[in-house]
């Protein structure tokens, strides 16, 4: 345990995000300025928010900074290879589907080595929620480029400069068969909760892109300031445009961010398809797979 | 032109892969090797050289496998989670005799395990972590000198045997710095034609295709017989040593890379003590040194291997040594490096066991 450096009162009620929260593994690994914190903030109110029943909610993660987060809320949690944190929470679900699964990682993480994961569970619609933190860059290696970097924005490994194009991450999930698509950044607090309520309660498969401040590596590389300066970019050119094409909503370096729920439909997740497949196949000779 | 440099090992390593004459760089961070990708992005790119951060560990294996194909001197490095991912490639490349160029910094294992240096990735590289009758040929350096040294000549051996080299170093000789001398180097002068290239079929040649498979058993056991005949070959011509204050040694201490370095200073001490010891520091780790270490167990009563593993090289050590006389091994593990002292304890209590021995 830390030692105490201000004088606490006992009476104050505690921050009501702690239940969520295994606070003996506080203070966090996370800079200052970092924006993944902030989020989780976000999923600890979408939780409360949600009712889910908590002894049925499982969160996955990979590697990297966001890896960690599995480790710091007060669920049942795993900390995967890397990249392999959506096949781990798919073998997850289907063996137990009582569960609500989440998965909770990087770009880095999810979309570069795990990239191929990523587009066949959206692919099959496999009932999870996958949360996504984008700071563009490689945080706990050192500040590598990611398949997030936007062109021109420099990393460790682009010292010069990024020239390859970067994903447009809600086009990918949404064209792969996501079900729930959304994007806010980490100033958007309260549509971040809303966004990662809705997912929880989504069956199929939920993708919340959240655009995070990587002071240390991303903004310092790139000369962009601390944290603040971030959220300040964030907070104005921000732009909410619900239900918009996919197609347009692309990120440059320092330019326009379109946020907002763009996908929200229902389709049959890959258990209750292949119940139904079965069944017609089979008839009454099949015993429909609850887990 | 040579030069004189104070250097990361990674860093020496990718210098040195820039002087080699390394056409193109695959790979993906992790710590702690990223340095190496981090140097030639900014130093190679801008000495001509292709240096891709790719999606993943087994994407970067396999455009090594395509670049080295087309007759390219390709080259990647990683850390142990990464290089585990990057074994299938290696066994392809191994089957299709291509030449390429892997390091891997190891790091503490299993599993995503830790990042600080071990060698617990010592069975991975000599025995084959790949599928198949296949062997790398395996170089541990033991300073960044070496770091560098073992760079133009696993380029050179890669291009020679058409085998996939690799260098098997840990954090520590990734991240320390050392004096380093790149020497003159002309690549020019040690890039062989590779008629066996997929470089574009000219109208007079039967197309060269490279493959690893072979369906018919026969053309299979053939290809295995040719691949055997040739790990023979170096096994015959490539092995590497270094022998230290083994002269007169009646006790002799066995390890490579960090750990041989550690056991130089744990010589010095004994020797101020008045004990005859010496280390053998196995430079190639296949081939391994197995004949030099047979005729040392006639000379000396009692060997200590020293690794930073569970005991790995001592299974080697202990077919080299063939029952002559007591192996003991001391490891640490888990990222942890083991001290002279710790070591020298543990030799001083084998001696007095061998010396029973011996009395009996």
């Amino acid at each position: 345990m830390t030692e105490n450096l201000i004088d606490v009162d006992e009476s104050m009620p505690t921050n009501m995000v702690e239940e969520y929260l295994r606070m003996d593994r506080m203070p966090h690994i996370w800079c200052p300025g970092c924006g993944i914190g902030t989020t989780v903030n976000c999923f600890a109110n979408a939780l409360d928010q949600s009712k889910l029943d908590l002894q049925k909610v499982a969160i996955v993660s990979g590697i990297g900074c966001t890896g960690r987060v599995a480790g710091y809320v007060n669920l049942d949690s795993f900390h995967t290879t890397h990249g392999r944190a959506i096949p781990f929470a798919t073998g997850l679900k289907l063996a137990n589907p009582e569960l609500k699964v989440v998965v909770y990682s990087g770009d880095g993480d999810l979309t570069a080595i795990g990239g191929n994961h990523f587009i066949h569970a959206a692919r099959r619609n496999v009932d999870m929620t996958v949360i996504l933190i984008n700071n563009f860059i490689y945080g706990m290696t050192g500040g590598q480029v990611a398949p997030t970097t936007p062109v021109y924005a420099t990393a460790s490994t682009t010292p010069h400069g990024n020239f390859e194009n970067p994903f447009n991450l809600p086009y990918l999930a949404a064209s792969c068969g996501a079900v729930y698509v959304a994007r806010w950044t980490a100033y958007h607090v309260r549509h971040v909760t809303k966004a990662i309520k809705e997912a929880l309660l989504k069956k199929g498969f939920s993708f919340v892109e959240i655009l995070a401040p990587c002071p240390t590596l991303y903004s310092r590389r790139n000369k962009l300031g601390d944290g603040l300066d971030q959220m300040i970019y964030y907070k104005e050119n921000s732009e909410v445009k619900n239900d918009v094409d996919t197609k347009t909503v692309g990120l440059d370096f320092q330019g326009k961010i379109i946020v907002g729920k763009f996908v929200d439909k229902d389709q049959q997740t890959y258990l209750d398809i292949m119940n139904d497949y079965y069944s017609v196949k089979f008839g009454d000779k099949y015993t429909p797979y609850k887990g | 032109m040579r030069e004189v440099r104070l250097m990361k090992g990674n860093e020496a390593a990718a210098e040195a892969a820039i002087r080699a004459g390394c056409d193109a760089y695959f790979g993906y961070p992790i710590t702690p090797q990223s340095e190496i990708i981090e140097y030639l992005s900014d130093q190679g790119r801008k000495r001509g050289m292709i240096v891709m951060q790719v999606e993943s560990e087994v994407a970067a294996i396999n455009m090594i496998y395509g670049a080295a194909g087309a007759g390219a001197r390709t080259m990647s490095s990683s850390s142990s989670p990464g290089v585990s991912l990057m074994q299938e490639g290696l066994s392809y490349i191994a089957a299709a005799e291509l030449p390429c160029l892997l390091i891997n910094i190891n790091r503490g294992g299993p599993g995503l395990g830790t990042i600080q240096p071990s060698q617990g990735d010592y069975f991975q590289s000599v025995k084959g972590g790949g599928h198949g009758d296949y062997h790398l040929i395996v170089f541990a350096p033991a300073s960044v000198q070496e770091m560098a040294d073992y760079v133009y000549l696993g380029f050179d051996l890669a291009d020679k045997y058409r085998n996939p080299v690799l260098l098997l170093a840990d954090g520590a000789l990734g991240q320390m710095m050392e004096k380093v001398i790149f020497p003159e180097y002309d690549p020019k002068q040690h890039k062989i034609p590779k008629p066996w290239a997929t470089t574009g079929k000219p109208a007079a040649r039967p197309p060269n295709v490279v493959t690893s498979l072979h369906l018919q058993s026969e053309e299979m056991e053939k290809i295995n017989f040719r691949l055997q005949k040739k790990y023979r070959k170096i096994e015959k011509n490539e092995v590497r040593y270094e022998l230290i204050s083994t002269d007169d040694a009646e006790y002799l201490l066995i390890a490579y890379g960090l750990t041989a370095r550690i056991c130089q200073r744990v010589v010095e001490i004994a020797r101020q003590q008045g004990l005859k010891v010496g280390l053998m520091r196995p430079i190639s780790l296949y081939p391994f040194p197995y004949e030099i270490l047979n005729k040392l167990a006639d000379q000396v009563l009692g060997i200590l291997d020293v690794e930073m593993n569970a005991g790995q090289m001592v299974e080697d050590v202990r077919l080299g040594v063939n029952g002559k006389i007591p192996v003991n091994f001391y490891g640490r593990m888990g990222g942890i490096i083991p001290t002279p002292e710790e070591i020298l304890q543990t030799l001083q209590k084998m001696m007095k066991t061998v010396d029973v021995k011996e009395k009996v």
